[in-house]
C-alpha cells in the first residue's frame, strides 16, 4: 500500500508538486503518464526519499515519510522495501553485473555471498542475462544495462518497484527487450502465488503504460488530474 | 635551486669552456628533473606541455647566449670591481645581513673584502652563492674570488690558486656533558655532525666517524642538544657562536686540529692571485687585518701564525695523512685530474636511490589515505570538519615543503624529536596529502550523481555508499594523476637533504665535489631518477587508457 497525502514540493520557489493525493493498493501497477516537466519523476523520487518534500506525507512499505530531511534509519528501512530503476541505469561501473546485483543484499542485508549470488543468478536469468553475469557494465548494451538495473532493484526482495522512465534513454530497437522484462515482472506482480509487488511506472510511452498498468494517472501542473483504467488491447 | 642553476646556465660560454658540452649535459639532467605537479586531471596535459616548453627555452638560452669572458685582473681593474663569492647563510660573523639595517652586509669577511679591494684599487662586490657550490661557481666565472671561510686543503690547492691565509681556525668539538669523546681518535663509529665540504668532514671520514652533514651552522648544534647526534666538529668561530653558548652543550677547549681560511682564485689568473697575496701581506704587516679581527673579537693566539704563513699546520694535511695511512678509506679529494667514480661511490649512489625510493613510497603511503580522507571530509562532512580539512589543504599547499620540513625537524624538535627519515616521510607525506586531497576531491566530484543516488536507493548508508561505490570509482579516475604525483614526490624527496638525509641528489652533489666532476655523477643521478620515474609514467599512461575507455 502506498498512500500519498497532500504532497507539496517546490524547487527554489517554483512549485512542482502542488498537493498530490493518491494511493496504490498492494500488487497493483500504476503508470504515471504525462509530458516531461509535469512533476512525475519528482513524485517518484519523493516516495523513496531521494527528494525531500515540503508538506504532506507518504506512507510506503509500512513506513511513513514526513516533510523535511528524513531520518537515515527510516530512509534505509524504506529503501529496503522499495526498489528503484533509473532512466540512465546507473550501474556501478567498477563492479561486474553479478556484483552490481549482489552488492545491496550482501552489505545491507548481510546475506552470505553464495546465497546472494544464487539469487542474483536467478534474477539475471529472469531478465535474460544469465550468460553475462561476469561482464562489466561497459561491455553491455543500453538495454542489457537496464535489465541488470531491474534485477538489481529486485534483488533485496522489495515490495515496491519504482520505475523512472525505464525505456526513455534507449534506442528504439533496444526498448522491446526491456519492455519484455517489464511484462515478465508485471506478470510476477499479478501472480497470486507470489509475494505482492506494487509497481509505479513513470513513462511517456502510452502503449507500454496501457499494456502493463492497472490504473493510469495523468499528472499536470503538480496535481494528478485524472486516474483512469487502461485501454487494454 | 633550479632557478639559480638556470641563471648560471645562461652564463655558460661554449667558446671558453672546453667541457661545455659535458656540462650542458649535466645541466640538462637538472632540467629533466623539473618537477611537474598537477592537482587536477585537466591541468595535467597543460602542465606537461609547459614543462616541455620551459625545458626547450632553457636549452635555447644555454646554447645561444654567450657569457662575458672570464674576468682576469685587467677586467677587474677595468670594471673597478672585485666580485667575491660567499654565502649569507654562513651567518655571523663571516658575512651576514645587518640585523639593524636590513639589506646591508656586515661581517669580518666584508671588512676584509673591502680592505682587499681597496688595496687593489677597486670596489668589492658581494655575490651570494650556496656555500657547498662556491668552487664550481668560481670556476664558472660567476665572481672573481671566494672569500668565505674557505679552508686551505691540498685538494683545493691542486684545483685553484689559494692566497696566503687571512685567518687561523681550530677544529672545535662540541659534545653533551658527560660525553667521553675527547680527540679525533675517539670519534670512530660515532654520529658526528659537521658542514658539507668542510675539512672537518674530511677529518671525520678519515677517522671513521659516522658523518652527518648539515647545510646551516645552527642545525648541527640543535641536533646535538636534542640528542640526534653525539658531537659536532666545526671551526672554533662557528662553535663559539652557535654551539658553545647552548647550555646543553660543552665545547672542548683544545683544538682537535688547526687550519686556515684563504682566498680562492681561478688557476688561470696568476696576476690576480699575486696581487691578492701582496694585498693580504700588506694588510697583515700594516696591522689592519688584526684591527679587523679584533673589531670582530676574533683575534686570538692562533692568529700569531698568520704572519708566518709557511709554519701554519693545516688540519687538512693532517686529514690527508691519516686517510692515506688507513687503507680502504677514500682519501680526501687530491690530485689534479678528475677521478673516476669508485665502486664504493657507486654503491653509495644505489644506496641513495634506495633511500629515495623508501622515503617516497612511505611518504606516498601516508599522503594517499590522508588525502582521500581529507577529500571525503571536504565533499561529504559537516561544515566544521569541512572547514578544518580545507584549512589543512590550503596551509600545506600554500607554504613551501622545504619550510614544512624545517619546522617539523628543527622547529618542533623541543616538542617531538623526530629522526631525520621519520621527519622526511612525515613532512613529504603531510605536504603531498594536501595535493592528493585535491586530486581525490576532483575525482569524487567527477562521478555522476546517479551513482550515489542508485547506491542510496538500494539502502546503502552514506559510509557504505562512499566505501563500496564512490571511492572505488574515484580512485580509478584519480590513478593517472596519482602516478604523476608520485613521480613528482620522487623528485621532491631530494629536498629532505636539508634535514641531513643523504638521498640520491645529495649523494650526487657530495660525489661530484669529491670527484671534481658534475657530468658523470649528474648523469648517473639523472638516469637513476629516470629509471625510477619512467616506468611510473608508462603505468600512468596505461591506466589512463584503460580507464578512459570505460
Amino acid at each position: 500500500m502506498i498512500r500519498i497525502s497532500g504532497l507539496h514540493k517546490a524547487f527554489s520557489g517554483t512549485a512542482v508538486l502542488g498537493g498530490v493525493d493518491a494511493s496504490v493498493e498492494d500488487g497493483k501497477i500504476v503508470a504515471l503518464l504525462g509530458a516531461s516537466g509535469s512533476g512525475k519523476s519528482t513524485l517518484l523520487r519523493c516516495l523513496n526519499g531521494l527528494e525531500t518534500f515540503d508538506r504532506g506525507s507518504v506512507e510506503i512499505g509500512g513506513f511513513s515519510l514526513q516533510p523535511g530531511s528524513h531520518d537515515p534509519g527510516v530512509l534505509q528501512a524504506v529503501r529496503g522495501q522499495v526498489g528503484m530503476v533509473f532512466q540512465e541505469f546507473h550501474l556501478f561501473s567498477h563492479l561486474t553485473v553479478l556484483d552490481n546485483v549482489t552488492l545491496a543484499p550482501r552489505i545491507v542485508r548481510g546475506t552470505g555471498r553464495a546465497k546472494a549470488e544464487a539469487h542474483a543468478h536467478e534474477l539475471l536469468s529472469q531478465v535474460g542475462l544469465a550468460e553475462r553475469a561476469h561482464a562489466m557494465p561497459r561491455q553491455l548494451s543500453g538495454g542489457q544495462k537496464q535489465r541488470v538495473a531491474i534485477a538489481r532493484a529486485l534483488a533485496q526482495g522489495v515490495r515496491v518497484l519504482l520505475l523512472d522512465e525505464p525505456t526513455s534513454a534507449l534506442d528504439p530497437e533496444l526498448r522491446e527487450e526491456v519492455r519484455e522484462v517489464l511484462r515478465r515482472v508485471a506478470r510476477g506482480a499479478h501472480d497470486p502465488s507470489g509475494a505482492a509487488l506494487t509497481i509505479l511506472l513513470v513513462t511517456h510511452e502510452h502503449a507500454l503504460a496501457h499494456e502493463l498498468a492497472d490504473e493510469i494517472w495523468t499528472p499536470a501542473a503538480g496535481q494528478i488530474v485524472s486516474k483512469s483504467e487502461p485501454k487494454k488491447h | 635551486m633550479t632557478q639559480a642553476s638556470a641563471a648560471n646556465a645562461a652564463n655558460t660560454d661554449g667558446a671558453t669552456e672546453p667541457n661545455f658540452v659535458a656540462r650542458t649535459g649535466a645541466r640538462l639532467a637538472w632540467y629533466a628533473a623539473l618537477r611537474v605537479r598537477a592537482w587536477t586531471l585537466s591541468r595535467l596535459a597543460r602542465l606537461a606541455r609547459l614543462a616541455r616548453l620551459a625545458r626547450l627555452v632553457v636549452v635555447a638560452i644555454v646554447l645561444l647566449v654567450p657569457r662575458a669572458a672570464h674576468a682576469d685582473w685587467a677586467e677587474v681593474r677595468a670594471h673597478g670591481e672585485l666580485g667575491w663569492g660567499g654565502d649569507l647563510q654562513g651567518g655571523e660573523p663571516y658575512v651576514y645581513e645587518s640585523p639593524t639595517q636590513p639589506g646591508v652586509l656586515v661581517g669580518f669577511e666584508v671588512d676584509i673584502a673591502q680592505a682587499l679591494a681597496r688595496e687593489l684599487g677597486v670596489r668589492a662586490k658581494f655575490h651570494q652563492n650556496d656555500w657547498s657550490n662556491l668552487i664550481p661557481s668560481l670556476e664558472r666565472g660567476d665572481f672573481d674570488v671566494i672569500l668565505n671561510g674557505l679552508e686551505d686543503t691540498p685538494a683545493r690547492r691542486s684545483r685553484l690558486r689559494l692566497s696566503r691565509p687571512y685567518f687561523v681556525y681550530g677544529e672545535t668539538l662540541a659534545v653533551r656533558p658527560g660525553s667521553a669523546l675527547r680527540a679525533l681518535a675517539d670519534l670512530g663509529g660515532h654520529r658526528i655532525g659537521t658542514l658539507n665540504q668542510t675539512v672537518a668532514q674530511e677529518l671525520l671520514s678519515a677517522h671513521h666517524a659516522e658523518v652527518v652533514l648539515y647545510e646551516g651552522q645552527q642545525e648541527p648544534y640543535l641536533d646535538l642538544a636534542h640528542g640526534r647526534i653525539e658531537g659536532v666538529l666545526l671551526d672554533h668561530v662557528i662553535a663559539a657562536r652557535y654551539g658553545c653558548p647552548l647550555p646543553e652543550l660543552r665545547c672542548l677547549s683544545k683544538d682537535l686540529a688547526r687550519g686556515t681560511y684563504v682566498v680562492a682564485i681561478r688557476p688561470t689568473e696568476a696576476e690576480l692571485a699575486t696581487r691578492v697575496d701582496a694585498a693580504l701581506s700588506h694588510l697583515i704587516q700594516s696591522g689592519e687585518l688584526r684591527a679587523i679581527l679584533e673589531h670582530w673579537k676574533l683575534w686570538d693566539s692562533r692568529q700569531d701564525e698568520l704572519s708566518a704563513r709557511d709554519t701554519v699546520a693545516t688540519a687538512a694535511a693532517q686529514a690527508a695523512s691519516v686517510a692515506s695511512a688507513s687503507s680502504g678509506v677514500a682519501a680526501p679529494a687530491a690530485g689534479i685530474a678528475k677521478r673516476a667514480l669508485s665502486g664504493a661511490q657507486l654503491a653509495l649512489f644505489f644506496q641513495g636511490a634506495l633511500l629515495t625510493i623508501f622515503i617516497s613510497v612511505c611518504a606516498f603511503g601516508l599522503a594517499l589515505p590522508l588525502g582521500i580522507a581529507l577529500a571525503v571530509v571536504r565533499s561529504h562532512a559537516g561544515p566544521v570538519a569541512r572547514f578544518f580539512a580545507t584549512a589543512y589543504v590550503e596551509v600545506f599547499r600554500g607554504t613551501p615543503v622545504l619550510l614544512q620540513l624545517y619546522v617539523l625537524y628543527y622547529g618542533l624538535s623541543s616538542v617531538v624529536r623526530l629522526g631525520p627519515i621519520v621527519a622526511a616521510v612525515l613532512g613529504l607525506g603531510l605536504n603531498y596529502a594536501a595535493y592528493e586531497a585535491e586530486v581525490h576531491r576532483g575525482a569524487l566530484n567527477a562521478l555522476p550523481r546517479g551513482q550515489a543516488e542508485a547506491a542510496g536507493s538500494l539502502g546503502l548508508s552514506r559510509v557504505q555508499v562512499l566505501w563500496h561505490v564512490l571511492l572505488p570509482q574515484s580512485v580509478r579516475i584519480a590513478l593517472p594523476a596519482l602516478t604523476n604525483d608520485f613521480v613528482a614526490l620522487l623528485k621532491d624527496s631530494s629536498l629532505v637533504s636539508v634535514i641531513t638525509v643523504v638521498e640520491l641528489t645529495k649523494r650526487m652533489t657530495i660525489v661530484a665535489v669529491e670527484a671534481r666532476d658534475w657530468v658523470v655523477p649528474g648523469l648517473l643521478c639523472a638516469s637513476l631518477y629516470f629509471a625510477m620515474s619512467f616506468p611510473l609514467s608508462r603505468l600512468s599512461l596505461w591506466l589512463e587508457r584503460r580507464y578512459q575507455s570505460t
